[in-house]
């Protein structure tokens, strides 16, 4: 197992650096001249040349390179063009809503997903089936956004049970929890709805096994079957994908704190791009791609802690 | 997660029992063919232009004369519904066949290459498909540009790693197999056999995970546009339309509602049409 | 078999159904037979003859939707287990009757060690700590020659050998010192020099524990060498019963004759090995008349219409599913 977790945390290195290069490529495609574009075809020509020094791109590509890493591996991430403030400052600032967000959307997704998938498996072709699959179904064409559009009409605007503009943050924890919950419910069910679909065709896969059919000989009893026996080899594949699922958690939650106007990194990202801040948009991109990277790695650790052929190879 | 690949092509009857099994799927063909039929006719079907605009009646609710109502500008909602039809149709459907054929490529050659070639292309796979796709698609749009062809390049982009990856595995297990050994001692070229023993026995794979992938492509279309990077104003797209509905919500619900439907029922019908087909085409893909 | 043994289990007159396009079709048609205590009976037969459903008839092991017990009984322990509630099945199951499979490298639970999953059938139905389960594993493990049993016991079964989890599984199948052990083709997966071991190994045990065997396989070599009786099934029927060595000497059913043209022998010359001509009826299109008669040489007239009954050759307990070749053997 250590073995195992140190190879993982080792491949986890050269993964950063492949994805912090396509960050900086992909932040220099802009077609013409940066500081032309952010400050507008009125500029003068010297302030043109100072926020080319500034942004550091009248140094040739491979300096730029270097400097970039350099900065990057010292916690550098540059000062944010719009505000001033350094980057890691901005993230900082908005960093409790996202986690709170996410950390709710998780629990949601898991809590009701899991259960319901396990039930469509085990009473396969059954009524739970049928519905199971359906709120799947529906759950997954949707795009987030536009879950959260209509979840804030019906809830918010016309039944006014939740408040339509919040800024996510106050004191008072009731407060608090009716600003998070339109917008974890929408992430939430669309999760659940990837949860259910992942948990009910793997269950259904593992409840087929010769294993499953060799424990019920020996008189083990229905509910333990499923969870002692089934459950626990049906996690493997769950997991796995769960985690794949964070990328496009991450997405959805950008569109969700748009639409609910909820501070977070999704609406920072939103404002660098409407006010061309390309060092904060950089920045953000950064970090986005260092989240997405542990949630790899810490999957495949847990992945390795469940499923004892990866531990004892 | 794409099992062994299934050597015969699907045949016709197996598609009719999938088909026939499931209801559900009868509902996504129809739904998908009534939605390409309004891209089509569009020009005949729509009540109004959807560019014109009309300041008297903007911001009305339904009405007899404008079915979904009207926006900001007097323009008739169905209208635009209709016509946006077009866009995300088009883009989806172009996005994922740029997206199919180079991806594709990608996959056959690092499958059938393999070594260090491979790995290295596994590991920029892996990182591509773990980063998150709309993430991917703005910084890629907004990079470029908000435009038409710039959207589907974006989305495109986004949607080939996946394609290398489904069409990876199945090179891989087809490389051993008997008949690509007899091509090689014959003589044939790496790429004789790639383009003709090797590439027919999984396009049927391919292209239905592409139907699968070709909603998420007009997922993601929805969303840049919603964002604001997609095809600029005052070209009528769904996602511009639930945005501008968004500024809107709290007179005009209509403007946010219905595009959203129209979308949902995009999403739906052709999830519903991809899971059918891969249902007949390779129970084994389940996995995906 | 004299009528002084005891008998452990029998079964009367069962039909196994399977619903097949919302049909009800029997896979097992109206089969008796027992099996006396301390007794090896072989179900002899090819895929599709119904010897691994009866077997998971006995113990309700079929899945539960779209298959179903239509008719018979099976007495054991003096109840009827066919009536039995699904717990009351499964105080039965891995307890007073046990089984083993045929895949050794898939039946096991890859995410337990091998002392769990033999120590879970323990607990499952005695009041024991964990702490005794595990002991009583350890015991079985070096029973079933396991070697380094204490190291082993908290090994995964993917760090086993094909033979060894066969030996693992027979381990946790006799935890509970069961009655009867139904053995569905236990070898066939298995080298053939394993085999011979664990074969061996069971006969060893069930000597030890007292056990009656239920033993499924299609390879006559393996009857001969360790069944007591032996049951012929073809088409879900038994057609021949008889003790080993009078069913060897005198095969009486055309297709039990068959089955030994067909299987190589060493006292043979192999270019006399006879493939049966035809295949098993499909489940669903079952002939009126004997289900062999589409293959059978000696078919008659009366063969296509008439289904034969199974009725004694002699009063051995030889019994035959077949008039035309009694009618030859009597007269």
């Amino acid at each position: 197992m250590i073995r195992y977790t140190i190879k993982r945390l080792l491949l986890a290195i050269p993964t950063l650096f492949v994805m912090l290069t396509a960050i900086f490529v992909l932040v220099r495609l802009v077609p013409g001249d940066a500081a032309a574009v952010i400050l507008g075809d009125q500029a003068t020509e010297a302030s043109l040349r100072a926020l080319r020094a500034q942004l550091g791109i009248d140094q040739p590509i491979h300096v730029q390179y270097v400097s970039f890493l350099g900065d990057v591996l010292t916690g550098n991430l540059g000062q944010s063009l719009s505000s001033g403030r350094s980057v890691i400052q901005e993230v900082l600032l908005v960093l409790p809503y996202t986690i709170e967000l996410t950390l709710a959307s998780i629990v949601i997704g898991i809590v009701l997903g899991l259960p319901l998938g396990i039930a469509t498996a085990v009473y396969r072709n059954g009524w739970t089936d049928y519905i199971g699959r359906l709120v799947s179904l529906v759950g997954l064409s949707f795009p987030a956004f536009v879950s959260g559009i209509l979840l804030l009409i019906v809830f918010a605007i016309e039944l006014g049970w939740f408040p339509v503009l919040n800024s996510g943050g106050s004191t008072d924890p009731v407060e608090r929890l009716r600003n998070l919950a339109l917008p974890a419910l929408n992430l939430g069910i669309i999760m659940m709805a990837y949860v259910v679909r992942v948990t009910r065709s793997s269950m259904l896969s593992v409840l087929g096994e010769d294993y499953i059919r060799t424990a019920r000989a020996k008189g083990v009893r229905p509910a333990r079957l499923i969870f002692r026996h089934a459950l626990r080899n049906g996690l493997i594949p769950i997991i796995t994908v769960v985690g794949l699922y964070f990328g496009t958690l991450i997405g959805n939650s950008v569109l969700t704190e748009i639409i609910f106007n909820r501070p977070g990194l999704g609406k920072l990202i939103l404002g660098a791009l409407n006010a061309r801040d390309y060092t904060l948009l950089q920045g953000l991109m950064i970090i986005f791609a260092i989240c997405v990277i542990i949630v790899n790695t810490l999957t495949d650790l847990a992945y390795g802690l469940v499923d004892p052929r990866v531990k004892y190879k | 997660m794409a099992g062994a690949v299934s050597t015969s092509p699907a045949r016709p009857g197996g598609l009719w029992l999938a088909f026939s099994k499931n209801r559900l799927s009868w509902v996504g063909l129809v739904l998908l063919a009534a939605i390409i039929l309004v891209a089509i006719f569009a020009p005949f079907i729509a009540p109004h232009d959807p560019l014109e605009q009309n300041i008297v009646v903007r911001l009305e609710p339904p009405s007899a004369e404008y079915l979904l109502g009207t926006d900001s500008y007097g323009r008739d909602v169905l209208s635009r519904l209709i016509y946006g039809t077009r866009i995300s149709l088009t883009v989806g459907f172009i996005a994922i066949l740029i997206a199919m054929t180079i991806g594709s490529t990608i996959g056959i050659l690092a499958g059938y290459v393999g070594g260090l070639f491979d790995q290295i292309v596994m590991g920029l796979l892996d990182v591509m498909l773990s980063f998150p796709t709309l993430l991917l698609g703005l910084m890629i749009a907004a990079m470029l540009g908000a435009s038409l062809e710039n959207l589907i390049i974006a989305i495109a982009i986004t949607e080939i790693a996946p394609f290398a990856r489904i069409a990876r595995a199945p090179t891989i297990a087809l490389k051993q197999r008997d008949f690509v050994e007899a091509g090689r001692a014959l003589g044939f070229g790496p790429v004789r056999i790639m383009g003709v023993h090797i590439l027919p026995n999984m396009i049927s794979d391919v292209v239905v995970m592409g139907s699968l992938w070709m909603a998420s492509a007009i997922r993601t279309e929805a969303s840049l546009s919603f964002i604001g990077l997609g095809v600029p104003p005052p070209t009528a797209t769904w996602g511009s339309m639930i945005r501008e509905g968004f500024e809107n919500i709290l007179d005009a619900w209509w403007l946010a509602v219905f595009p959203s439907l129209a979308i949902l029922l995009t999403v739906l019908a052709l999830n519903l049409l991809g899971d059918a087909l891969r249902d007949a085409i390779d129970p084994k893909l389940r996995a995906e | 078999m004299t009528q002084a043994q005891e008998t452990a289990l029998e079964i009367r007159g069962l039909r196994t159904e399977f619903r097949i396009g919302g049909q009800w079709y029997p896979a097992v048609r109206d089969l008796s037979l027992s099996v006396a205590k301390n007794e090896t009976l072989a179900i002899v037969g090819e895929s599709g003859s119904g010897k691994s459903v009866t077997a998971l008839s006995i113990l309700r092991l079929l899945p539960q939707a779209g298959a179903r017990i239509g008719a018979g009984e099976i007495r054991f322990d003096g109840r009827n287990l066919a009536q039995l509630s699904e717990r009351e099945m499964s105080d039965v199951r891995g307890n007073s009757i046990a089984m083993i499979f045929q895949e050794p490298m898939t039946s096991l639970n890859p995410t337990m060690t091998v002392g769990e999953q033999i120590a879970e059938a323990i607990t499952i139905h005695r009041k024991v700590s964990r702490a005794e389960a595990m002991a009583e594993a350890l015991h079985l493990l070096k029973e079933v020659k396991i070697p380094s049993a204490e190291s082993r016991l908290h090994d995964y079964p993917h760090q086993f050998s094909g033979g060894m989890r066969q030996r693992v599984m027979i381990a946790m199948a006799l935890a509970c010192r069961p009655k009867v052990l139904l053995a569905d083709e236990p070898t066939t997966a298995l080298d053939v020099t394993i085999q011979a071991q664990v074969l061996m190994q069971l006969d060893e045990l069930k000597e030890a524990y007292g056990m009656s065997v239920l033993f499924i396989t299609h390879n006559l070599g393996v009857v001969a060498q360790i069944a007591d009786r032996v049951a012929v099934m073809y088409a879900g029927e038994i057609v021949e019963l008889a003790a080993v060595d009078a069913l060897f000497a005198q095969p009486t059913h055309p297709y039990t004759e068959a089955l030994l043209r067909a299987m190589p022998r060493v006292d043979r010359a192999t270019e006399n090995l006879e493939p049966i001509p035809g295949g098993v009826p499909a489940v669903t299109a079952m002939p009126p008349g004997c289900a062999y008669a589409p293959r059978c040489p000696y078919r008659q007239p009366s063969c296509e219409k008439d289904r034969p009954e199974l009725v004694p050759l002699d009063d051995t307990g030889h019994l035959v599913r077949c008039p035309v070749r009694l009618a030859k053997g009597r007269g």
